[in-house]
């Protein structure tokens, strides 16, 4: 009862859609694919921003569609943040922050105010959206979105228009967002950055279908799923900041399954964190290494391996604890070590990025 | 007195005249050129071209059928009949009829072009917010097709404050009734009264060209970013 049921059907001109989802109630929900992996139109149907031939939609046991009904996008109960900011041009900011808010028939859990200091815009209440930077617009949207007290989020590549400078201004709150608000987010995106920095669960889109759905960190390890962060396969482990070491300048990440120093960026002990694990800095010895200039060495047992990009690279996913990492490694040495599921192995983890 | 009883009350009918056809035009344009800027149908072609067709057809032609139409076995002179309402032609809401239909096109493309310009987005930003569709009509394209209905506006009534065939056709050259200004210099010019057919037509030459000034001046402050 308390998750988004969306099954959709739908033939374009040369694309099609086809996608059968339980996604949860709460969190971020990534939804990631390239351009063109129907991502968007997904969401567009999520909305009723498009109507699908076939669909049946029901979010937390209420339909939104089905074979008889179709919920025009005025009455559900979403906010929708576009690519572009889109603000009324003729609107001051509080304009176009009043304008679903005056029609919103919800009770106003999320009122004005919180939205506009969540998103840090007091200081441009009275400007038109054209004296605004692109980050500031954006920011105004999201706050836009928020003021109608949603009980979804949507989200199009909220970051995608912007340049990185602004991408940055922006993460923080959203950030933010995710972390003080009971709000589902549906977040769609093509960049692993903001899926890693944000999502709570992950939606693999291509060509129109899922190709897997899941918990983030479980996700991101299936060897089966092609998400590359980057130039490679990473994992992320999440975690508290359990200790700062000021002498070394290094902080320890305590993660269900073992700890992990990595370099200290003055984040307070106490905060939940997340750890980027490249598979490149991952390595694997059958022995617990003595004298290596590696920090962390923990247990872990080989759960499954699998085919990298290159011929001569192999991807082994290693359980430590609950958490999971994936290790690249050379096929040769997978065959020197006769690396097998279950077997028990050493992880030695070279590098590891927290992210606040 | 430079201008006579007869050229003033010409004036002043055409002034009603044109301000009535605005008027009604605004309110049966509007839905017509959001239908052509919008709809995905098929007839969109067709409609979009029987509304451009004043454009290019003499006006005697339009008069014409129109004549026919209104008179007593004619579609419209059939429906004011049952109506109890009388013949139109030589009327001056004859007139008005025909200059609805006269200006039509004047009225619906520069809408039609305003309503495209402002694209599906706010639209559905607006619905996102709650905004029923008509509300995000009101709300949201009103507001920013202002120019264009200004441009429509003022358009409309300078094309109704210039015909001439059509008037000829329909309302003939009563006094008071359907005699336009142009009907009224059209006369003076027959009647060899040179120097009131000049006052006449130095009216009607700075009043065309005081629209388009404030038409052309305004235009750079109305583009939307």
């Amino acid at each position: 009862m308390d998750r988004i049921n969306a099954h959709f059907q739908h033939q374009w001109p040369g694309f099609s859609l086809e996608v059968a989802l339980e996604l949860p109630g709460r969190g971020v929900t990534a939804i990631f694919g390239q351009s063109g992996s129907g991502k968007t139109t997904l969401l567009r149907c999520i909305a009723g921003l498009e109507r699908a031939e076939s669909g049946r939609l029901t979010f937390k046991g209420e339909v939104w569609q089905d074979e008889r009904t179709f919920l025009p996008v005025h009455q559900r109960p979403l906010g929708y943040v576009f690519q572009e900011a889109s603000l009324f041009p003729h609107l001051t900011v509080l304009g176009n922050l009043r304008y679903g808010l005056t029609r919103s028939k919800n009770t106003p859990e999320f009122s004005l105010e919180q939205a506009v200091e969540l998103l840090g815009i007091g200081h441009l209440l009275e400007r038109k959206p054209e004296r605004l930077s692109g980050g500031e617009r954006q920011r105004v949207a999201i706050a836009r979105a928020l003021a109608v007290c949603p009980r979804l989020l949507l989200m199009d590549e909220p970051l995608a228009a912007l340049d990185l400078a602004r991408k940055q201004e922006i993460l923080p709150y959203l950030e933010r967002l995710h972390d003080e608000m009971e709000l589902p987010v549906l977040y769609v995106t093509h960049s692993p950055d903001e899926v890693a920095r944000l999502a709570d669960h992950l939606v693999i889109m291509e060509n129109g279908r899922v190709l897997g759905y899941g918990p983030l960190a479980e996700t991101l390890s299936r060897l089966d799923l092609p998400l590359r962060i980057g130039q490679e396969r990473e994992t992320v482990l999440e975690g508290t900041v359990a200790e700062r070491d000021a002498r070394w300048h290094l902080a320890r990440v305590d993660f269900p399954g073992g700890s992990i120093w990595t370099r200290d960026r003055a984040i307070p002990l106490g905060r939940r964190v997340r750890v980027r694990v490249p598979s490149g800095g991952v390595s694997l010895c059958l022995t617990r290494p003595e004298e290596t200039s590696i920090l962390n060495i923990l247990p872990g047992q080989v759960e499954e391996i699998g085919d990298d990009e290159h011929p001569g690279l192999s991807l082994v996913r290693v359980r430590l604890g609950s958490a999971a990492v994936l290790a690249r490694v050379t096929k040769r040495s997978q065959a020197a070590l006769a690396l097998k599921p279950g077997q028990a192995v050493w992880v030695q983890i070279k590098s590891a990025a927290v992210m606040e | 007195m430079l201008l006579s009883d007869g050229d003033l009350q010409a004036l002043w009918l055409t002034l009603r005249l044109a301000a009535t056809v605005t008027l009604i035009l605004l309110l049966v344009g509007t839905p017509i050129a959001w239908w052509l800027a919008r709809s995905r149908s098929r007839w969109k072609g067709v409609i979009g071209a029987v509304v451009a067709l004043p454009l290019v057809l003499p006006p005697s032609v339009l008069g014409f059928y129109l004549l026919l139409a209104m008179g007593p076995k004619g579609m419209i002179g059939q429906l004011t009949r049952a109506l109890g309402l009388g013949p139109l032609p030589f009327t001056f809401w004859g007139l008005v009829l025909a200059s609805v239909f006269y200006s039509l096109p004047f009225m619906v493309q520069p809408l039609q072009n305003a309503f495209e310009a402002i694209g599906e987005r706010f639209l559905e930003v607006a619905a996102t917010l709650r905004a029923t569709p008509l509300n995000a009509f009101f709300t949201v394209v009103l507001p920013l097709a202002r120019p264009g209905f200004l441009t429509a506006a003022v358009l409309t009534f300078a094309h109704t404050v210039g015909e001439f065939g059509v008037v000829l056709m329909i309302g003939g050259n009563i006094p008071g009734v359907t005699r336009v200004a142009s009907v009224q210099i059209y006369d003076h010019v027959e009647a060899m009264e040179y120097p009131e057919a000049h006052r006449m037509a130095a009216v009607m030459l700075i009043f065309s060209f005081l629209v388009l000034l404030a038409l052309y001046v305004r235009r750079p402050k109305t583009t939307q970013g």
